[in-house]
């Protein structure tokens, strides 16, 4: 479902990118990990288009991300993103925050809109504040909210850019239990993760980076008992003395 | 110090109708400069922060021009110099056939040169606003055009009450700089009965108080404003 | 539109040369008192000390709410009245503009002391020093090293500012513009002139605060 093609992307002179490749076929979760500066993030940006890519190719379902002219909007409107500082339109209701994307991007009525929002707020436990402000709520409901409002929109894949990394570790766990739900129930997912715990539970591959580099890409059980590379071992025996 | 008290003169009838009529005038300009200062400096604020280059740079030329000559010699050139450039006929309308040329040149003049200070108080909004939320209205979906109309300009526009209030009285204070050019308001009408009575202490006292008096009205305004406006729990990274 | 006469500019350069030099003088004469008075307002305003601090506030919000062409007609009317004998418009119009923009320059000063960490304070008192010498120390020296590009800044605004010394017909540079413009009958040149040596110093002026603040986060 997600084809990404020998990309490359440099800021300035400086490559945070080269030559990565991999795929995400549908209904796989693919975690990806490694240290700072690594280019993760950066990554997972050019899969919807946020981040521009200089060389290479990236292919969703039937967009190809990287050609030009292509409507990056309707791309966005099918692939969630979650981010690490939540980005809750602080201006607007849960509620709103939920119909916004539905009612302008997609076109769905206000009553249809609302009945989504309630459903997917319910879902995540949330619906008694459905009608408060970001500002009002803790960080992980208001990542719970950011997922339910990538969801309102019926994504084919979901894109999560270290989804936990901002939060206190109390609340780690109510966010990484949607995630673990929405993987079994069959969503694609791209996430990138320091959280191995979650890796271990649901994901289907484990794919490492470091300095810009794809450096493994393999199954989850393959990677963890098994790592190939020495920068993986030594980022994994880092992480994991926790 | 040698002066001669005399309060009374504020209230006598000749000089009283000066005032007010100067109050009249300073009032009718700045709001309408106002107005046409909004209209403008929005579309020039948004305009600097849009990713079309050309635009960028047009929108980054006008605040710069503007925002480097002083307004007394933006007026001159409005009053003095444009009907002189354009087409000779357009010339002598401006300088003959068009009513009232002092006011008309004021707000014009007045309402430019703010649209620039406005259009920097809107930029600053839109780009404290901030890339990540910028980045997940996107990743929603939502166009460019509808990234600014739900969420970039709503926030800004909040963020930036206070400065914008702070603009509003500015150019209550920059009316008096029409009397360069004739338009007898407030300031102007205080000199004159300063000259005509030479009892300056209670002419400009006079002045003074009821510009206090506007400041005061717009601080009011600006907290009410502030107030109404609050998000929840957003602070904001001015 | 005729022809452009650029002789007109030519011709009058010495005399216009003395209006600008005027109008330099004023600003930097103008900057440096309103930055003395303004300290001295704003640490008036932070001293704690209830009289200081509400006559500071009371004078700052005064002055910020009325427009400088009254502040000037104010001294022009006032000085020589004060003095008993006639002064020279100089002199006014200095007075008047220390006066004005100090308001403004003592917020400026205000939130750059502010912006000094408590802990500074902090230790400053821990050594045992008092108020004054914190703040002349520790405290202002870093506020004002925060500040000079806003300082700057509002120095470029004091000189399009002085520009309104013509309502009492100083003769600085827009003064003598206008007059050469008069006179000479030639509007436009002059005044298309003026804007344009304005429009280079401050927009030098702008260009300087900018690399100020670059170096300043470097």
């Amino acid at each position: 479902m997600i084809d990404i093609q020998n990309i490359s992307k440099w800021y300035g002179t400086f490559q945070v990118l080269t030559d990565c490749t991999t795929s995400v076929t549908k209904g796989e979760v693919v975690v990806v990990c490694g240290p700072s500066g690594s280019g993760k993030s950066t990554l997972i940006k050019c899969v919807n288009g946020l981040e521009p890519v200089q060389q290479g190719k990236i292919t969703v379902e039937d967009f190809e991300v990287t050609a030009r002219g292509t409507n990056l909007t309707k791309l966005r409107a099918r692939i969630g993103m979650v981010f690490q500082h939540f980005e809750l339109y602080p201006h607007m209701s849960v509620r709103e925050n939920l119909c916004l994307g539905q009612q302008k991007v997609l076109g769905r009525s206000r009553d249809e809109a609302n009945a989504k929002a309630e459903a997917l707020i319910d879902r995540v436990g949330l619906l008694p504040h459905i009608d408060k402000f970001p500002g009002q709520l803790s960080g992980g409901q208001q990542q719970r909210v950011a997922i339910s409002r990538s969801l309102a929109m019926d994504p084919i894949a979901m894109l999560f850019d270290e989804p936990t990394s901002a939060l206190d570790p109390e609340m780690i766990n109510e966010v990484l239990d949607v995630m673990v739900e929405l993987a079994r129930e069959g969503m694609t997912m791209m996430v990138v993760t320091h959280e191995m715990g979650f890796a271990r539970k649901v994901a289907d591959r484990v794919i490492f980076m470091d300095e810009g580099h794809i450096i493994e890409d393999r199954q989850t059980e393959a990677f963890f008992g098994n790592p190939e590379s020495d920068r993986a071992k030594d980022f994994l025996s880092k992480i994991l003395n926790h | 110090m040698n002066y001669n008290w005399n309060w009374g003169v504020l209230f006598e009838e000749e000089y009283l109708g000066w005032l007010i009529s100067g109050v009249g005038w300073t009032f009718s300009v700045a709001l309408v400069a106002w107005v046409l200062a909004l209209a403008v400096g929005i579309l020039v604020g948004v305009g600097r922060t849009l990713p079309s280059r050309p635009v960028a740079l047009l929108c980054t030329t006008y605040v710069e021009i503007f925002r480097n000559v002083p307004l007394l010699v933006q007026l001159f050139l409005w009053y003095f110099v444009l009907p002189e450039i354009v087409p000779s006929d357009m010339g002598r309308w401006m300088k003959r056939d068009m009513p009232n040329p002092e006011y008309v040149t004021a707000v014009v003049g007045l309402g430019l040169y703010t649209a620039s200070r406005v259009a920097e108080q809107v930029r600053a909004g839109i780009n404290a606003v901030g890339g990540g939320l910028t980045s997940a209205a996107y990743a929603n979906g939502l166009s460019t055009a509808q990234t600014y109309r739900y969420v970039l300009l709503p926030i800004s526009f909040r963020l930036i009450v206070p400065p914008m209030t702070s603009e509003f009285l500015t150019i209550f204070k920059n009316s008096s700089l029409a009397l360069t050019i004739g338009l007898l308001e407030l300031t102007a009408q205080s000199q004159q009965i300063a000259e005509y009575t030479f009892q300056g202490f209670e002419a400009f006292t006079a002045a003074t108080v009821i510009y206090v008096v506007i400041a005061l009205c717009a601080t009011v305004i600006a907290q009410i404003l502030e107030r109404h406006t609050k998000i929840p729990g957003f602070v904001g990274k001015a | 539109m005729g022809d452009f006469d650029l002789s007109v500019i030519i011709d009058n350069l010495p005399f216009l040369w003395q209006g600008l030099q005027l109008s330099l003088l004023l600003t930097f004469l103008a900057v440096v008192g309103g930055i003395v008075l303004g300290t001295l307002l704003a640490l008036m305003r932070l001293s704690g000390i209830l009289p200081l601090s509400l006559l500071s506030a009371g004078y700052v919000n005064l002055i910020r709410s009325v427009p400088l062409i009254l502040v000037i007609f104010w001294f022009y009317f006032l000085v020589p009245l004060a003095l008993g004998r006639p002064i020279g418009g100089f002199y006014s119009a200095l007075i008047a503009f220390v006066m004005f923009e100090a308001a403004y320059y003592s917020e400026i000063i205000r939130a750059g002391i502010q912006s000094v960490r408590q802990g500074q304070v902090h230790a400053g008192q821990a050594t045992g020093l008092n108020y004054w010498q914190i703040q002349r120390y520790v405290v202002l020296p870093q506020a004002f090293r925060n500040m000079v590009p806003i300082l700057v800044t509002q120095g470029i605004i004091l000189f399009q500012d002085t520009s309104l010394v013509f309502v009492v017909s100083l003769r600085d540079f827009m003064t003598v513009s206008s007059i050469v413009a008069r006179t000479e009958g030639r509007l436009a040149e002059m005044y298309v002139f003026a804007a344009l040596v304005y429009f280079v110093i401050c927009f030098a002026g702008s260009l300087f605060v900018r690399r100020l603040q670059k170096a300043k986060t470097a």
